[in-house]
């Protein structure tokens, strides 16, 4: 039989878990976390940059709400936790520029289901995180703000597309953050930058709210410290959604109550192609030894094979592009959005606003997509990633026959130089080949530190099958106990001089 | 229309053919806004309110970034309705996919229509054509979300998306129409099947009933048979417009072909608009033609499944097609054929008027002769649909009943009914129709001793007595002329009363 685990062990800065058992023990007010987040993000984010806005009265008044439910017997473990929301979800009368000079001055007069259901819980929104314009890139760099910092070496890329969330969260900003990973954008971050991230299962976090990019691959999920922090949100955010058709309608299973709860006989396949060329020698060393841990844990490791996944990058870049020219069609500069001043026409129109309102990686990727589903093309792309794309769900559905959950890397190095791979977009697409096949699989998938090289944190992937989050969250916290990789922070803190 | 023949590659020019050597060919797409609440994909409210323009929206509609579509369940219901009531083949598994364009009107750059997985599959509607009955095929229906509406005006372009997003249904026909008065009765065939079926107030001025024509025309020469080039005349909103377009391409496609001779093949079909104050079409900008317009299937939609329950459920919800009501008031109430057509072809609501009409007067004949001749009249003159007529149809029938027992005289019934017709709706229950009888004084004499006085006169009037032995042959109806000296005599006599009193009276072979 299985012990529980004992909790967490105390890292330099709070946990979500921390914050709320001082909130709700009374040491603590809503109002002060907020204020200290605040604080914090003004002292470190001239260095990090992780946040496009903040509105401290808004957030202080979001956290006097909490503070008076938490007085009126609220029991939500996220009542006056701070959280940060990358810059693509929607809030009522809150900017939301997605990074790009097209939505610059664009207010949505609605609030996305995800951050409407951590405002319910009580939890209190700090600031709007920088992200790749319309998540799209890997790096935070495509962003007309400028780029966000690696916390861990400030002349590092976060990772992207949700670099603030994840910069945001290992500065010790904010214990919790919303991002969206359409192809790794929550898991690469989490492992640049050294914090927890997980992509659910598509359709189990609504995405009504969410600015898309690829609505077949997009999903919404949370950056914490811990496990736990993660598991916290997903139970807050996780659900139907009548708003989303394509949210799952399967009751939310519960991910906390069972979550020290190491797992007995768990199996934890190994894909031999996953540590072949192309992997950071010190980033194989930290996976492998993740997976020696198990081992010694008492879980069984299985070789698995995923004979199509080496062509997910290619099926990725046919499909989200092609997914992304149509969302972003309605950026036109007639309804709203950037418009560009001078035009003779109305193709003019179209033309100058679009041309004026994205970036580069944007136009690139939106050339591509049209291109794939033009007459004539898209038998040979479009509609051959979408079979592969099949292919690729049922690798995953015959290895998940023999393990339970697939160790991997995140990512085949540490976080690189920033304007390293800016002028290499292949090689940027390149960076995504260990997280792009979980959303061309629609599976659950999270990314947990598991070591360090030079001084950059290493990200170890779990994968599981769809809606397995509660044994995937289990397995991470079975690894994440034995280990003490999520109590370190990044040496921004001793500079700056800042406590919380 | 890939249906007409091909010809030889070689053009041959002419002269004009001879009328009897040419025939149309006319396929029809007909786009019906379906009368739901709410749009298609949102739960914006989806009444028409031009005066307010972009008052129905709501961020779907407008196109706001992070919006996602949920499908009207009502929307597709009627569809599937649609379908049934067209013989078509239903989809147990449908999508929606995403037609890209840009446009002003189009909010999202796309919109969400079903390509290659229609809702409803082929089927088939029966017209009357000049030689009889005649089956037109139905291609394919399906549903998609309509546009906004863009308005020019003193150089300003404005956009109201008050119309962005509601249902409609798009049927497409085979080119099987031959004629524009064909086309003209399968329009109207459909529109009283959609009026019918409930799913659809077809009103052309509000733009809920459009039409996209393809026509070209077959012509025998000598050298075989040859077809003109065919022309898409885009987005007709009235009969007379339809019948006008391809009367009016009748003559532009047959001078074009004694001209160049060019004749129909896979890349000369054209686009062309309807100019309803020239009465001309006139050709639509090329680049629509060669517009690419990017379908691939919606992934913020989940297909459709349906079962074989859910279709014969909405069977059952379908109610009475117009074709078979129609037979079936003409044999219960034995109208005539022509009388069983206007009441059916008024609509479903004027129908239902009908039926109750001749309930309540237990006189389906008479009720008839009002409903289409006074009751049509004046639905025209006073500019009333049947809902808000002046006489409810309980209180019309309550009248024709005391008419049919004989209590009243159609001039009287007159006299009821023209006062009833200046009264709010409201005051005309069936008491009043007794009330005003009563006041003044129009219950029809059956009897008493002026009744009787007249008849003995008329009888007894020499210059009647060839008509007498007339009817005592067993010519009955040579009593109209005592007839009519008893009405004049007896004012409010009852014609009935008096007829037969008369052929009493006079007895004999009868």
């Amino acid at each position: 039989m299985t012990t529980p685990l004992p909790p967490d062990p105390a890292s330099s800065y709070p946990t979500a878990a921390e914050l709320s058992s001082e909130i709700r023990s009374g040491r603590l007010t809503a109002v002060a976390a907020a204020q200290a987040s605040a604080e914090r993000i003004a002292a470190l984010d001239g260095t990090v940059r992780a946040f496009l806005h903040t509105d401290a009265e808004r957030s202080a008044a979001w956290a006097a709400d909490a503070d008076r439910r938490i007085a009126e017997g609220s029991q939500s473990d996220l009542a006056g936790i701070p959280v940060a929301i990358k810059d693509n979800l929607c809030i009522e009368g809150e900017p939301c520029t997605c990074a790009s000079r097209m939505l610059e001055n664009f207010r949505p007069p609605y609030t996305a289901t995800a951050v409407r259901r951590l405002l319910d819980a009580g939890a209190v929104p700090i600031g709007r995180t920088n992200l790749d314009e319309f998540a799209m890139g890997s790096s935070t760099e495509n962003s007309v703000a400028g780029p966000t910092r690696n916390p861990w070496d400030p002349v590092r890329a976060p990772g992207g597309s949700s670099g603030g969330s994840a910069a945001a969260v290992a500065a010790g900003m904010a214990p919790i953050a919303l991002g969206s990973d359409t192809g790794g954008s929550i898991r690469q971050p989490a492992a640049f930058c050294g914090v927890v991230g997980l992509k659910p299962t598509y359709g189990r976090v609504s995405r009504y709210g969410l600015v898309a990019f690829a609505s077949s691959l997009d999903q919404i999920g949370p950056f914490a410290r811990t496990v736990r922090g993660a598991a916290t949100v997903l139970q807050t955010i996780a659900g139907h959604d009548p708003l989303d058709s394509t949210s799952l309608s399967d009751p939310v299973p519960d991910y906390l109550t069972d979550l020290d709860e190491p797992l007995a006989g768990l199996r934890v396949g190994v894909v031999a192609d996953h540590f072949d060329v192309g992997l950071d020698k010190e980033v194989a060393d930290a996976v492998q030894g993740a997976i020696e841990t198990y081992r010694s844990l008492g879980a069984e490791v299985v070789n698995v094979t995923l004979p199509h996944s080496k062509y997910s990058v290619a099926t990725y870049y046919l499909i989200a592009p092609s997914e992304a020219s149509s969302n972003l069609a309605r950026y036109d500069g007639v309804h709203y959005g950037h418009r560009a001043k001078k035009f003779g026409s109305l193709e003019e129109l179209y033309e100058r606003s679009r041309g004026e309102g994205f970036g580069n990686e944007v136009k690139r990727r939106i050339m591509l997509g049209t291109y794939a589903l033009s007459s004539g093309y898209y038998d040979a792309f479009y509609l051959k990633a979408m079979k592969v794309r099949r292919l690729i769900q049922q690798d995953y559905d015959a290895a998940f026959e023999q393990c339970d959950v697939i160790a991997s890397p995140v990512t085949p190095t540490t976080a690189f130089a920033i304007g390293e791979l800016a002028d290499d977009p292949l090689a940027m697409y390149l960076s995504d080949v260990y997280t792009i096949s979980a959303n061309l699989a629609g599976i659950p998938a999270l990314s947990l530190p598991c070591g360090f090289s030079k001084g950059l944190p290493i990200g170890l992937q779990l994968l599981g099958p769809a809606l397995s989050e509660p044994k995937l969250l289990r397995a991470a916290r079975m690894y994440e106990f034995t280990t003490d990789w999520h109590t370190r922070v990044p040496p921004l803190q001793d500079q700056t001089g800042v406590t919380p | 229309m890939s249906d007409a023949p091909h010809s030889a590659d070689q053009p041959s020019r002419g002269s004009l053919p001879d009328d009897r050597d040419i025939e149309a060919v006319i396929g029809l797409e007909v786009h019906a806004q379906l009368a739901t609440r709410t749009k298609l994909f949102s739960g914006c409210a989806a009444d028409f309110a031009p005066d307010e323009p972009n008052t129905r929206t709501d961020p779907l509609v407008l196109g706001l970034p992070g919006s996602l579509p949920v499908l009207n369940a009502a929307a597709f219901r009627m569809a599937v309705k649609v379908g049934l009531a067209l013989n078509c083949e239903i989809a147990r598994f449908c999508k929606w996919d995403r037609k890209q364009y840009y446009y002003p009107d189009l909010p999202k750059g796309y919109q969400i229509s079903q390509y290659d997985l229609p809702v409803c599959g082929e089927g088939w509607l029966d017209i009357d054509a000049e030689e009889g009955v005649k089956r037109i095929g139905i291609t394919r229906a399906h549903l998609e979300e309509d546009a906004g509406k863009n308005m020019h005006a003193g150089g300003v372009s404005k956009v109201d998306l008050n119309r962005a997003g509601t249902p409609l249904v798009e049927i497409v026909s085979e080119p099987d129409m031959s004629s524009a008065a064909e086309a003209k009765a399968y329009l109207e065939r459909l529109k009283l099947l959609l009026t019918y079926l409930g799913v659809s107030d077809c009103n052309m001025q509000e733009g809920s009933l459009r039409c996209d024509v393809n026509v070209n025309f077959k012509i025998s020469t000598a050298d075989g048979a040859k077809a003109t080039p065919i022309a898409e005349v885009k987005n007709l909103n009235s009969f007379r417009g339809v019948e006008a377009a391809i009367e009016f391409e009748r003559t532009r496609q047959l001078e074009e072909f004694a001209r160049t001779g060019e004749t129909l093949n896979a890349g000369n079909k054209t686009t062309r608009g309807w100019d309803p104050d020239r009465q001309v079409t006139v050709p639509q900008r090329t680049k629509e033609e060669a517009a690419d317009y990017r379908y691939f299937p919606d992934p913020d939609l989940v297909p459709v499944t349906l079962t074989e329950e859910a279709i014969e459920a909405l069977r059952g919800e379908l109610g009475e097609f117009p074709a078979d009501r129609r037979v079936r008031i003409g044999e219960v109430w034995e109208l005539s054929d022509y009388d069983a057509g206007v009441i059916i072809e008024r609509g479903k609501p004027f129908a239902d008027y009908y039926e109750e009409v001749a309930q309540t007067a237990d006189d389906g004949k008479r009720a008839a002769n009002w409903c289409t001749q006074d009751v049509l009249r004046d639905l025209s003159e006073l500019n009333h649909e049947i809902d808000t007529f002046p006489i409810p149809a309980g209180t019309l029938g309550h009248l024709l009943k005391r008419v049919s027992a004989g209590e009243l005289n159609t001039k009287a019934a007159r006299d009821v009914y023209a006062d009833l017709l200046s009264r709010p709706r409201g005051q005309n229950t069936p008491e009043t129709v007794d009330a005003i009888i009563d006041e003044r004084g129009l219950i029809a004499v059956t009897g008493g001793a002026e009744l009787e006085a007249a008849i003995d006169d008329a009888l007894a009037n020499p210059k009647n007595a060839v008509a007498i032995e007339t009817v005592r042959d067993g010519k009955q109806q040579a009593v109209g002329p005592l007839m009519g000296q008893v009405l004049k005599a007896v004012s409010g006599a009852d014609p009935k009363t008096v007829r037969a009193m008369l052929l009493e009276r006079i007895g004999g072979a009868g």
